[in-house]
């Protein structure tokens, strides 16, 4: 069993909102959500807008508050609990954990170059002890990402989609982070370029040893990159499983659901197997019990009153009160 | 089958600071009536430009070259597309007989304005219908599309209304005129994949029972294969390759074709490696001589590639593709 460097356990993250002076509703964006990221692993996060996921990814940043709940990280060179990180600690933490932002296009300052660009996290946190090493580093981290000295004096509207991501990358990966998290890194990209990035993504957990967390709405991008998924609804960890063991047999109906509306390239493939009505609940208006029942096809009386927690079997996780009997029926 | 709308030798330069930008270049199609056809390609393949120009809706320094034509069949004659000039000429491609879906549903709907209002709106524009016969039409539509509880959704506004909501009721505007065409511009790209699949169930359901032609464009190769008849693959500005779309999809010829099919990472396949289309898509101030994909093509069979515009080849009766690699086939 190899270690965890990201171990949370029952976190929460909750926003107060309306101005009420005594009601105080709360947005419960992430609730109760426990996970392990396995130290060199590249951890999937999967679900629809407003499930989360998002919301998840920045609490492990600690980039948002985390409201209850622990989260533990853990390299072997240090180790943290992430909920009551603060001062000094938080500022090495920031080296040690970073972000790659969804639109490439957006999260790049056009006013500078892009040396100055994956310098900048270097100079702000001081990693440095001058310019020829700031120097020596932006070169290296940049060779990595296939982008040459050329590049390094132009600014980033000179640059394809594919190429201001690579950009991206190196600014996040420039102070030798060990933990990533890719928030829909390649989501804005063509097809064609996308998969470039994603070989690239891998190669630099291999050479550096990063550990990814991906977090994208693309499940055949996260079938083809990830070792491990989870499947987040309405803040809610619904199912979690190494990735083939969650593609080749998933358990929760809404991950069943999900599988079926990928539009298949087979023009002959009707797939009228499981369609979803309606749409996902709104954060603040929660159902009680399970908070898939709204959509859900098996919804029963249990469903609707009582919140099913998440059982463990042969190393792949559900929350589904009904879906040992479901996984029966369809063997049936 | 009668031809909908007829595309000729349609190229299209935008003028710019940085002198003239190829944006199409020398596309020709026709679409039959009753016929969804995809429009295919990247980011700056010219999809968009291409099925704004049905409308004459390209921003005012674009130049048509003189040998475009587009020619719009309807009911009472045919049209000339490029030779209208005043809005009332223009009325007719837009709303009247074309209708467009967009990408975006919140950005294309006013917000200040009911849904309701907008669609009442449209209606009195192009029909001669009262305000009242007009109201009642467009909450049929509503409820048509499957909007739930339809005459309190035509008071709301578009931000009352969740994406795939809002994305029905686009739908529904769009249809409520009758048009004989209906552009859907990339209409699911902004949804979850659950109510992506109910809005092409939508769409099919709706194709059948009006009996529209649609140009459905999008970057998803699997989206259009799961909606259209036939499909046209477009790169910086040419259509490559066109052709039915079991046909190009099963059987793809153009090198870029078969590296987008290939590129898709495939559910059925995990362990099959991720193969990106080498390369990034040029610059359109950049446009290489020859053929537009020889900067990326891992086929290139000689100078031909660099030097001359490949013709379209005709591989069978409904398969078509613009490479050399099948110049001699065809002679």
């Amino acid at each position: 069993m190899s270690h965890s460097l990201i171990q949370a356990s029952g976190l929460s993250v909750h926003f107060p909102i309306g101005s009420g002076l005594f009601v105080k509703q709360l947005l419960k964006a992430v609730d109760n959500v426990s996970i392990e990221i396995e130290k060199g692993s590249f951890f999937g996060l999967v679900g629809e807008s407003g499930s989360g996921k998002t919301t998840l990814g920045r609490a492990l940043l600690k980039a948002v508050p985390i409201s209850a709940g622990t989260a533990h990280y853990d390299d072997g060179e240090v180790a943290y609990d992430l909920q009551d990180l603060d001062g000094a600690e938080l500022k090495d933490y920031r080296t040690r954990a970073q972000l790659i932002f969804q639109d490439p296009y957006a999260a790049l300052s056009p006013r500078m170059t892009v040396r100055d660009i994956i310098a900048e996290p270097l100079e702000v946190m001081g990693l440095t002890k001058g310019r020829a090493e700031t120097d020596e580093r932006v070169r290296e981290i940049a060779a990595r990402c296939r982008l040459n000295l050329e590049h390094l004096r132009r600014f980033p509207h000179a640059f394809s989609g594919g190429q201001r991501q690579r950009i991206s990358i190196a600014r996040a990966l420039v102070s030798g982070p060990k933990f990533v998290v890719a928030d829909e890194s390649v989501a804005a990209l063509d097809v064609s370029i996308q998969a470039d990035v994603l070989n690239l993504l891998k190669q630099l957990q291999d050479e550096l040893g990063l550990t990814f967390m991906f977090i994208s709405h693309d499940l055949s991008v996260v079938a083809h990159t990830c070792d491990h998924v989870a499947v987040m609804y309405l803040g809610r960890l619904i199912e979690t499983a190494p990735t083939r063991k969650l593609f080749g047999a998933p358990r929760h109906p809404y991950t069943k659901a999900l599988f079926s509306a990928i539009p298949s390239l087979d023009p002959d493939d009707d797939k009228t197997a499981q369609k979803l009505a309606g749409e996902i609940p709104s954060p603040t208006d929660q159902p009680p019990g399970c908070k898939f029942q709204t959509r859900c096809p098996h919804a029963i009386d249990i469903c609707k009153s009582q919140e099913p927690a998440l059982e463990t079997e042969g190393g792949h996780d559900v929350a589904c009160h009904r879906w040992k009997e479901l996984m029966n029926l369809v063997a049936a | 089958m009668t031809p909908l709308i007829e595309v000729e030798n349609l190229t299209l330069q935008f003028r710019t600071d940085e002198g003239l930008i190829t944006a199409v270049e020398d596309v020709s199609f026709t679409l039959m009536k009753g016929e969804v056809m995809g429009l295919v390609g990247e980011s700056g393949s010219g999809k968009s430009v291409t099925a704004k120009s049905l409308m004459h809706l390209n921003a005012r320094n674009a130049v048509y070259s003189p040998e475009s034509r587009i020619t719009l069949h309807t009911d009472t004659g045919t049209v000339d597309v490029l030779s209208l000039r005043t809005p009332r000429e223009l009325n007719v491609v837009r709303g009247g007989a074309i209708s467009m879906i967009f990408q975006e549903p919140m950005a294309s709907f006013a917000p200040a304005i009911t849904i309701g209002k907008q669609m009442v709106e449209q209606l009195l524009l192009h029909s001669d219908m009262s305000k009242g016969t007009a109201k009642s039409v467009s909450v049929e539509m509503l409820d048509r599309v499957g909007i739930s509880d339809a005459t309190r959704r035509f008071d709301q506004y578009a931000f009352e209304l969740s994406g795939g909501m809002r994305q029905r009721a686009m739908i529904a505007m769009a249809l409520s005129t009758n048009p004989s065409l209906l552009i859907a511009d990339e209409p699911t790209t902004a949804l979850d994949v659950t109510i992506q699949a109910q809005v092409i169930d939508l769409m099919k359901d709706l194709v059948s029972e009006f009996g529209m032609g649609i140009i459905f464009i999008t970057h998803d190769l699997g989206v259009v294969a799961q909606t259209a008849d036939r499909v046209n693959v477009m790169y910086l500005g040419r259509i490559v390759e066109e052709g039915p779309v079991r046909e190009v999809i099963r059987n793809p010829r153009h090198p870029y074709t078969q590296g987008l099919i290939a590129a898709l990472p495939k559910l059925e396949d995990l362990d099959a490696p991720l193969t990106p289309v080498p390369g990034d898509i040029p610059s359109p101030l950049e446009r290489p001589a020859g053929c537009v994909f020889n900067t990326r093509c891992s086929q290139v069979v000689g100078e031909e590639c660099m030097a001359l515009v490949p013709m379209n080849c005709r591989l069978d009766e409904t398969h078509s593709v613009a490479c050399h690699i099948y110049r001699e086939a065809a002679e």
